[in-house]
């Protein structure tokens, strides 16, 4: 648990980056620190390792006030990932992994073999320990960054900012891994952003922060979307709030119903339907219009995920039939858009 | 022909014998040389080292070792020998106030130029200052710092011509017999064996550097990280050897 107690940080040029923070991260959730520049989120985050001193106020993890410790045993005990990374250039990647358990008096095989475990871990293969650091991509390098923080088997982890300089689809990636990562190891990490999406995305408990140092509010994703504090909070969530608060909501309700279908490869018949075209396994391949002709099938959704899902696959299918798959992606049956509307109606009741 | 005749003079075997002949010139030189590189590495990369990793006092150290730059060695050399007396003594402090400002720079510049988010990274990781300073900021200053060392080693070679004004007998000999007798072949002979002599020690501190240069440090620097603005482009005011060897010998 990692708790601030009216913490302020003025800097010497006069600038408060963080005002009176009043704010309890909990152990074993994903908290993100979220906000514009200049709101505090990473003078926050670092005041936990001591990288920042506050100016008032105290910071503790599990009770100890961060000050009392000095501040390279502190760290030790504390993962740290940053933007870029960060990777040592002259160092392999498997030393890089091993520094911190070299620092706490590892011997070097002990610390190799365990930083091997860690490549693993984060999914990179074990041939890319030999490596150095400026040989990898740059997703890889920030894998390998969120294993050299967790070599020592922190309980708590600090992450500042550590996927905003990779590309869209490698971040996305990163963040399903770190979903993966803390669903095993059930870490307490906070995690600072400026994108609120990516707060969204993955954070268990998100606080909102404000230019001045402000938390403007502290609460789980979903209650942002639904109930914002304020004028300032409704703007940053962004105005298509309404439709990625149904991210929060689970599909169950909605009913799949049937739909005729045309194996792959077999003749078209004339009909007044739109079918879907299922492959041997019964995975949607797209849909055959009332034409006969071939068009591209929009979205799919997994029955019980987000009703989000459910809707968009409807608002994206050519045939205005939203597609359900099961866990191993086949058919299970269709859904309208005004099916699912009925349900998230009738859940406001 | 100048340089025909140059070469005869290189070439002519009663230069290669005896107690002034041109081997027993080059290792005097040699010494003077390595004496004065050491002698300046001692002073500047602890220096060097101390104001890059702290961040305190680089304004005084650029300003200071530019002032040092502008002093004349040949006019350092005389003005030393005028005063303390000693021919050996008077060439080696005034060459070592000629190497020490490169070394410094490259040091520092070295340091500084360290990826602050590799910096940051490492104090996060719980490195101890002295930690960081040895486990990550030297190892990755090292290109800066050689270059700096091979710099100096430049100047220096050039330079120690002047030690033959006070008598000492270095490369410079040949030089200034040369002038004072007219002897253009022996004067260029000279200035020929001088130019050899920097590059085949350039050389040998290039090899040197391959082998103090991590090898993940050399890959990216081949790969052109160095970003625009940091410590390294601004490095570049250091003297050209050429430079500072004409204007002093």
């Amino acid at each position: 648990m990692i708790e601030f107690r009216d913490v302020t940080k003025r800097f010497d040029d006069g600038t408060t980056a963080v005002n009176g923070l009043d704010l309890v991260v909990e152990a074993g959730t994903i908290t993100v620190f979220v906000g514009p520049s200049g709101c505090g989120k990473t003078t926050s985050l670092r005041m936990v390792n001591r990288m920042i001193d506050p100016t008032s106020g105290t910071v503790l993890v599990d009770g100890r006030d961060v000050l009392g410790v000095d501040p390279p045993t502190l760290r030790r005990g504390i993962g740290y990932v940053i933007q870029q990374a960060g990777l040592f250039p002259h160092r392999t990647v498997l030393d890089n992994v091993a520094t911190v358990p070299l620092l706490t008096g590892w011997t070097r095989r002990k610390a190799r073999q365990r930083a091997a475990e860690l490549l693993e871990l984060v999914g990179l293969p074990a041939e890319l320990g030999r490596r150095y650091p400026v040989q990898l991509s740059g997703g890889q390098q920030q894998r390998v960054g969120v294993a050299r923080a967790l070599a020592a088997d922190p309980p708590v982890l600090l992450m500042d900012e550590p996927f905003s300089a990779v590309d869209p689809v490698v971040r996305e990636g990163l963040q399903d891994e770190l979903l993966r990562l803390q669903a095993e190891l059930d870490k307490t990490i906070v995690f600072v952003t400026h994108d609120i999406d990516e707060a969204i995305r993955i954070g268990e408990k998100v606080a909102v922060m404000r230019t001045g140092g402000f938390l403007a509010q502290y609460a789980p994703p979903a209650e942002l979307l639904t109930r914002p504090a304020d004028d300032f909070v409704a703007s940053f969530v962004g105005k298509d709030r309404g439709y990625r608060r149904l991210s929060f909501v689970d599909s169950s309700g909605v009913e799949v119903a049937e739909v005729p279908t045309i194996a792959e490869g077999a003749p078209v018949e004339s009909s007044s339907d739109w079918r879907l075209v299922v492959d041997a396994d019964k995975r949607p391949q797209g849909w055959v219009a009332p034409d006969s002709s071939s068009v591209p099938g929009g979205s799919l959704y997994e029955v019980g995920a987000s009703i989000r899902g459910a809707l968009d696959a409807a608002l994206s299918s050519p045939s205005g039939l939203g597609v359900a798959v099961d866990a191993e992606g086949r058919l299970a049956g269709v859904v309208t858009a005004r099916q699912v509307l009925d349900v998230i109606e009738s859940r406001r009741g | 022909m100048i340089f025909a005749d140059a070469f005869g003079w290189l070439l002519d075997p009663a230069n290669w014998s005896g107690g002034k002949s041109i081997p027993v010139r080059i290792g005097i030189h040699l010494l003077y040389c390595f004496g004065a590189v050491l002698g300046a590495a001692l002073i500047a990369v602890p220096l060097g080292l101390f104001v890059g990793h702290t961040g305190r006092g680089g304004l005084v150290l650029v300003g200071g070792s530019n002032a040092l730059r502008a002093l004349p060695t040949l006019g350092l050399v005389t003005f030393l020998y005028l005063v303390v007396g000693g021919s050996t003594v008077s060439v080696l402090i005034s060459l070592v106030v000629l190497a020490v400002p490169p070394i410094l720079a490259g040091t520092y510049a070295g340091v500084q130029d360290v990826d602050r988010g590799v910096v940051d990274a490492a104090r996060g990781m719980g490195m101890t200052g002295a930690q960081r300073l040895w486990q990550v900021e030297v190892p990755n200053a090292m290109p800066l710092l050689v270059g700096g060392l091979r710099n100096a080693m430049l100047q220096v070679v050039a330079t120690a011509s002047v030690a033959a004004f006070v008598g000492v007998e270095t490369l410079g000999r040949p030089l200034l017999d040369g002038i004072r007798v007219l002897d253009y072949p022996q004067f260029v002979g000279g200035a020929i064996l001088i130019a050899l002599l920097a590059v085949v020690l350039d050389a040998v501190l290039a090899v040197v550097g391959r082998l103090v240069v991590p090898a993940g440090v050399r890959l990216s620097a081949r790969t052109g990280k160095a970003r625009p603005g940091s410590a390294a482009s601004r490095r570049r005011e250091v003297p050209t050897p050429v430079e500072s060897g004409g204007s002093t010998a």
